[in-house]
């Protein structure tokens, strides 16, 4: 997989190398082959291109800074997930201890459980409200496109926390939300067949908690799948549709064979995105639910390792619960990017 | 009956008429939220039982007041500034430079190299977050600025890394080509030629960065504490009287929200074009 990405990422390098021309010495082992026959080649290469000495002064300052406050603590932290450690006391060795509680931890279990709970609204809902209404929408450009597209996607620009603020009020036990439910009569109404027992509290139910949380998140996402959707219908070419059209497919098969496939490249970034902001949510659940309220209805990864690391003085413990929760962000990331490279090389 | 073209017209204008019922009513259930709060940042705190969208009674400053100097955001908003200013221009300059080298040379190692530097954008600071505690503690710089800056500069060069390279690669070579074989040096090409061409991609980018660095809450969390504190997690933390003051909480969100949402408004072409492609090519 790496290799692949490798050879896509080397060969989109090599493109401005051919431009150089003859003077200009580039790596490419064809190049290379012919410079070594050709000595006088070499010493009229004026610009430096292919320098790594060189390259690697531009890239120097920034990299120190990277390794010594990421990488060196990504490395700290998986050593420390093989420990036992309070996070002041002195770290004890125990291998795969960590990693073989975690399996039975009905804590993790369930916040690992609720990121994937908390990606059917953050990611499976929001692209199928997407698909849904762009689908419904004209492929022509329209006036005031633009108002719609920036409007849509404040949400994506909103501070988490507030958004969590807003949130708290609007779920409030006499917030907008119920005061607006019993002033329409629609309380009495989902009372009545069953939806609902009482005015609820949304957000400190155990019922209900988990699915109120999970709409804020398809409300904070929703916007981003609309606005990438229509960017991707647009440049879907109108002859396609007018081929189905000829060949008689009615509007289903004609989102089914023409829409879908032409989205393809957006419906991956739009679950790639979506779905990683499942994963690593805190701030929202941090501030919505009070660090995954009621009980352990919302907790979800990151705020149990903020637990077990700060609270509970379980380093060790919480650096294991992040390393599996990195793994699988960097999985999925590097699954996704693979799917997308193997699907432009296809077209 | 009608005619074909005519059906085709009256087909297109219901189309266009369906897509903006449709977006409007997205678009509506987006802002909603966002102007429900910004009516309540004004009102009184008996006012609440109305409508969340009714107009307030008058028109006062009282809750940003309270929120200003009561509930110590002004402390806040300096933090945040002392904190995102030199973020994004420490990250924008280390950035550049590093794009600039592996956009325009070719070495050994430098795809494994650059996988390295793009592990920062998928590793969330919770995996990183007591081994940098320590760091901080053995620099002698925990409670400063800088234990906030510096992580931040990191995983922000990641991200510019990735971006201004891409950038780089576009620029057509025969610039640099010229420029060289006029004897000027490559840290001039860079500055001189290169740097003031890339305006866009560098405006896109001071934009994302502007919004994460400002947005950031974990990191902020764990590291710093009282003063150091920037908005989000100082309006996240806040207690005492203040914290059930729900028209001073909604005046402190209209504080924390109000600069990103005007850089967004000024800048949102290259915002939604940036978050997009560097989500496409990520």
């Amino acid at each position: 997989m790496f290799k692949k990405i490798m050879s896509q990422a080397s060969n989109s390098s090599s493109e401005p190398t051919v431009k150089h021309g003859v003077e200009i010495v580039s790596t490419p082992s064809f190049s290379e082959r012919l410079q070594s026959l050709i000595p006088w080649r070499r010493r009229t290469s004026a610009v430096p291109f292919s320098s790594g000495s060189q390259a690697l002064l531009f890239i120097l300052p920034g990299l120190i800074i990277y390794v010594v406050f990421v990488l060196f603590p990504i490395i700290g932290t998986i050593r420390y997930s093989f420990m036992e450690w309070t996070g002041f006391t002195e770290p004890e060795w125990i291998g795969l201890d960590n990693y073989r509680e975690l399996m039975d931890d009905e804590d993790f279990i369930k916040a690992i459980q609720n990121n994937f709970f908390f990606s059917i609204f953050y990611t499976i809902i929001p692209i199928l409200i997407g698909l849904f209404l762009v689908s419904l929408m004209s492929r022509s450009r329209l006036k005031g496109m633009f108002i719609f597209r920036a409007g849509l996607f404040v949400p994506q620009v909103m501070s988490p926390v507030v958004v969590g603020i807003i949130w708290r009020w609007l779920f409030d036990y006499s917030g907008p939300i119920n005061r607006a439910l019993s002033i329409t009569g629609l309380q009495g109404v989902f009372e009545s067949v069953g939806l609902l027992r009482r005015v609820t509290p949304w957000l400190g139910d155990f019922t209900y908690a988990p699915y109120a949380v999970g709409m804020v998140g398809t409300w904070v996402e929703y916007g981003l799948c609309m606005v990438l959707f229509l960017a991707g219908i647009q440049s879907i070419s109108e002859e396609l549709y007018d081929a189905a059209i000829v060949f008689g497919a009615n509007p289903l098969q004609q989102f089914w064979f023409v829409t879908l496939p032409g989205l393809r490249q957006h419906v991956l970034v739009a679950f790639v995105l979506t779905f990683i902001a499942a994963l690593r949510v805190f701030d929202l659940v941090f501030v919505l639910t009070r660090q995954g309220g009621p009980g352990r209805e919302t907790i979800v990864t990151s705020i149990l390792v903020y637990k077990n690391t700060f609270n509970l003085h379980r380093a060790g413990y919480g650096a294991a619960m992040a390393v599996v929760l990195a793994t699988i962000i960097v999985v999925i990331s590097a699954g996704v990017f693979w799917l997308q490279s193997r699907d432009s090389e296809n077209a | 009956m009608l005619r074909y073209e005519q059906r085709m017209v009256l087909r297109k204008q219901f189309q266009a008429g369906l897509t903006y019922l449709i977006l409007t009513i997205f678009l509506l259930v987006a802002l909603l939220p966002f102007t429900g709060i910004v009516l309540t940042s004004f009102k009184e705190r008996r006012e609440l039982r109305d409508s969340p969208f009714s107009l307030p009674e008058e028109w006062k400053w009282d809750n940003y007041e309270d929120a200003w100097t009561g509930a110590r955001f002004s402390t806040y908003f300096k933090s945040s500034v002392y904190v995102v200013v030199p973020v994004v221009v420490i990250a924008i300059i280390l950035s550049t430079m590093s794009g600039f080298g592996f956009g325009m040379y070719k070495f050994r190692g430098d795809n494994i190299l650059l996988f390295i530097i793009m592990l920062g954008l998928m590793v969330p600071f919770e995996a990183v977050i007591i081994p940098l505690w320590q760091l901080m503690g053995q620099l002698g710089i925990r409670d400063t600025y800088w234990a906030l800056i510096l992580p931040q500069v990191a995983l922000s060069f990641s991200f510019g890394t990735f971006w201004m390279r891409a950038n780089f690669k576009n620029i057509p070579t025969e610039i640099v080509d010229a420029a060289v074989v006029d004897g000027c040096s490559m840290w001039g090409v860079l500055w001189r030629i290169l740097f003031p061409l890339s305006r866009p991609a560098l405006v896109s980018l001071v934009v994302l960065l502007f919004m994460w660095t400002w947005n950031e809450f974990f990191l902020i969390l764990v590291m710093a504490s009282g003063d150091l504190r920037t908005l989000p997690v100082g309006l996240a933390l806040l207690r005492g009287r203040y914290a059930s003051d729900v028209p001073v909480m909604a005046a402190g969100s209209v504080m924390v929200l109000l600069p990103v949402l005007v850089i967004y408004v000024l800048f949102q072409r290259q915002f939604i074009r940036g978050m997009i492609s560097g989500a496409v090519k990520s």
